[in-house]
């Protein structure tokens, strides 16, 4: 049931960004044109390359598999267009670091019709070939991490699991991917949450839904299918409700251990477009070639969200969009957690959920201040860090003890503690840094 | 595309910021600290309106001279030192010396902050910093009051006001006495009605309890100020003071004076809630607080001083750290149940 609360779940600390999502939330997923050249990088995923399974000058047809997973950690890859391969090679990435990737040329004129694969039937398959087949489909979390489907809920021995939370609360503002998706792919997800109760042995699963798309979660309530052991439940609006500690912690009251996985409470969650993809295509046997993404933010003449094949560089996005005067910062994702680029000439990935133009008016520099320890941040934390601190010790270069006695480690760079800082310190920058220090020295060690 | 020539910045996330920044923040205690520096005029006439004014100009020059001398961009903009000068004038007595004025002012931006690295980490306030040397260097001209609501008050100054510099002042007219100095020395305990509305004989800023719990409100209201601090005071020194006189009502003044009297609610409101010398938790800041209002009770009845306030708050600023060094809060996903 729909739960009426005059108070909404929640975490406990969290901030309250401009939600910015009117320009978008009405308006309905619009398919992509296909750009002239597609890069598909072979890494788009937290873990190993994909091998590519095609030569260049190879003819092929929109949704073949490309590179095929090397290993556990890894996902297959799938052509976005009907097209030929021109050639493999290496492609700027997001960071600015070259990749390997493969270049596609779409054939003019072509239907692009995605054919039809080796189905995986939810009435047969046992768990471990659902697994398979999500790996084989190159499904990664949708929601921006990008982390291998198929590993997160490949579940320890030794833990059990009840709940599968479907995480449908984008929490980053301007993004309504998962608002148009929640809408328009309802049966897909109804079809992926069968799949995935199948896999993880869940007994439910709870659908959380941010309170400012309460008529979505309304919607989605009501067309649920009488068999399915699932709910709708609303969630406060609140930043970084998205992230599964805060969801797990809202909805069911429990707290992941620091250092540990939301498997360690018996909760498996799963972004809500990705559930949507394995509805979508592990009937057909098919792979996840393109995915929905908005495109918005005050430097974009035609916002929207986009079904967008995965490959188009960034250059072809803006261009068809339309930048808007006086466009001053681009970046995917949400502008809370959202990668800066360094170019444009790099592709659409599969973790990429939004593309983002800011103009002049929202790029001012703002003056730094020194820390005057007003609390802001550790009020915001929703890990109960305190960010005030750690900037301060990395400013003195003390990461192991940020580490070690200031749970460091525990950051996952939601931006809250920026994001309040009246002394406009970059502290997400710096414990960025820090951390990849750390994680250096230890591997090293 | 269309704008050629122009670049794209690459920027870590987040994209974007909120709330008030630092500058914002100050000038909002500063309009918190006008209506009480209103009544101070009001209440002792010229003399306060040259202290207070002369208490800014010394902090503010201090400042800036001094950043100027380090041949850093000057600081005075952030607005922090106009809050210290007007804090500082605040807990000075009316008609003291504007030379002393100058001369503490100078001390307490130099010594309690400057030195210390300025902004953000002076360990102490510097408002008290100032007003501590002067209480050291000149324990008469700290302790000679002026009477309220005097008839004369914006026609002429006090004749100590102008001093000439290391000249003993001479005071003229009537010279009121504090209500705390009155309990003390003369077993008076004043009305809590009278320490309210500030009818009585004080320090500049320090009189009118009102107008300081407004400008409280205001600030708490805005997120600009832990409540938890003023709270933990007041309510420390109000149980100890209610104890004491419960026990003995004729050595221990009643709660009520003891919560209104004196600088108890100009430290605990704007004084102690100095962000960069207290706590950082919540927990911390209560612990600050009830440290405060112990100190404050036993300076207020077993020291030699009437009053406590300025030198309890300048030790919790000293524990402070240390206080933050023990109490952290709790990370998320650790011990709980």
């Amino acid at each position: 049931m729909l739960r009426a609360r005059r108070q909404e779940r929640c975490f406990a600390h969290g901030i309250h960004p401009p939600e910015a999502k009117d320009d978008t939330r009405d308006l309905p997923i619009k398919q992509f044109p296909f750009a002239p050249v597609m890069i598909v990088p072979l890494l788009q995923h937290i873990g190993k390359p994909a091998l590519p399974v095609v030569r260049e000058g190879q003819e092929v047809a929109r949704g073949q598999v490309l590179a095929e997973p090397d290993g556990f950690m890894s996902v297959a890859m799938h052509a976005p267009a009907s097209g030929v391969i021109q050639r493999i090679a290496l492609a700027p990435g997001i960071s600015g670091k070259m990749t390997p990737a493969i270049f596609l040329q779409p054939f003019a004129g072509s239907s692009q019709e995605v054919g039809e694969g080796v189905p995986c039937e939810l009435a047969s398959a046992t768990p471990a070939e659902i697994l398979l087949a999500i790996q084989q489909a190159g499904i990664v979390g949708l929601g921006g991490a990008a982390f291998p489907t198929h590993v997160k809920l490949k579940v320890p021995a030794d833990s059990r699991i009840d709940t599968l939370v479907i995480n449908g609360v984008e929490c980053e503002p301007y993004l309504t991917t998962d608002h148009r998706v929640m809408i328009e792919q309802q049966a897909d997800i109804f079809i992926g949450i069968r799949y995935l109760l199948k896999v993880t042995g869940a007994e439910r699963a709870i659908i959380g839904v941010e309170a400012n798309k309460r008529d979505v979660g309304a919607a989605l309530q009501s067309a649920l299918p009488a068999d399915l052991p699932a709910s709708v439940e609303i969630v406060a609006v609140k930043y970084p409700q998205g992230a599964e500690k805060m969801l797990i912690r809202a909805l069911l009251d429990r707290e992941v251990p620091s250092g540990g996985l939301p498997s360690d409470v018996s909760v498996v969650t799963v972004n809500v477009a990705t559930t949507a993809e394995i509805g979508r295509l592990l009937p057909h046997g098919r792979g996840i070639q393109e995915r929905v993404i908005t495109i918005g933010g005050p430097g974009i003449r035609k916002k929207g969200n986009y079904r967008i094949p995965i490959g188009t560089p960034l250059r072809f996005a803006l261009e068809y969009a339309g930048m808007a005067e006086r466009v001053s910062r681009v970046f995917l994702g949400g502008p809370m957690m959202g990668q800066a680029l360094s170019s444009l000439d790099i592709p659409i990935t599969k973790g990429t959920s939004g593309f983002i133009a800011f103009t002049d008016a929202q790029t001012a520099p703002q003056p730094e201040y020194p820390c005057i320890h007003c609390a802001y941040c550790v009020d915001a934390c929703p890990l109960f860090l305190n960010p005030s601190q750690l900037g301060l010790l990395s400013k003195a270069g003390e990461y192991e003890r940020m580490a070690d006695e200031y749970h460091l480690m525990d950051c996952f760079e939601c931006g809250a503690c920026s994001y309040v800082c009246p002394a406009h310190i970059p502290l997400v920058q710096r414990f960025r840094a820090a951390k990849g220090l750390v994680r250096k020295r230890r591997g090293s060690a | 595309m269309s704008q050629r020539g122009r670049t794209l910045e690459i920027h870590t996330s987040p994209h974007i910021s909120g709330g008030a920044s630092v500058d914002v923040i100050m000038k909002n205690v500063v309009y918190a600290l006008l209506p009480v520096a209103a009544f101070a005029v009001y209440s002792f006439g010229l003399a306060a309106a040259l202290t207070l004014s002369v208490a800014v100009l010394s902090c503010v020059a201090t400042e800036h001279l001094l950043c100027r001398a380090a041949a850093a961009p000057t600081t005075v903009s952030d607005w922090s030192v106009t809050i210290t000068g007007l804090l500082y004038g605040l807990t000075l007595p009316p008609a003291l010396p504007l030379w002393m004025v100058a001369c503490g002012g100078f001390i307490g931006v130099a010594m309690g902050k400057f030195l210390f690295g300025g902004l953000g980490y002076n360990a102490f306030n510097p408002a008290l910093v100032g007003r501590a040397f002067l209480q050291a260097a000149f324990p008469a001209a700290l302790t000679s009051w002026t009477e309220p609501f005097a008839p004369d008050r914006f026609a002429a100054v006090p004749a100590s006001t102008f001093t000439a510099a290391f000249a003993a002042p001479v005071y003229d007219g009537v010279s009121g006495a504090t209500p705390l100095a009155l309990f003390k020395f003369e077993g008076q305990t004043t009305g809590t009605g009278e320490l309210l509305l500030g009818l009585t004989s004080g320090s500049t800023g320090e009189t009118c309890a009102v107008l300081i719990l407004a400008g409280g409100v205001y600030l708490a209201a805005r997120n600009m100020l832990n409540w938890r601090i003023p709270a933990a005071i007041l309510g420390s020194v109000a149980l100890l003071g209610w104890a004491a006189h419960t026990l003995s009502p004729l050595d221990y003044p009643p709660a009520g004076f003891m919560v209104f009297s004196g600088g108890l609610m100009l430290g605990a409101v704007f004084m102690a809630t100095d962000m960069v010398a207290s706590p950082i938790t919540h927990a911390g800041c209560v612990i600050y607080g009830v440290l405060i209002g112990a100190l404050v009770t036993v300076i207020r009845f077993w020291g030699g001083m009437p009053e406590g306030v300025m030198y309890a708050i300048l030790l919790a600023n000293a524990v402070s750290p240390h206080i933050d060094g023990l109490i952290q809060p709790r990370v998320f996903g650790t011990g709980r149940g």
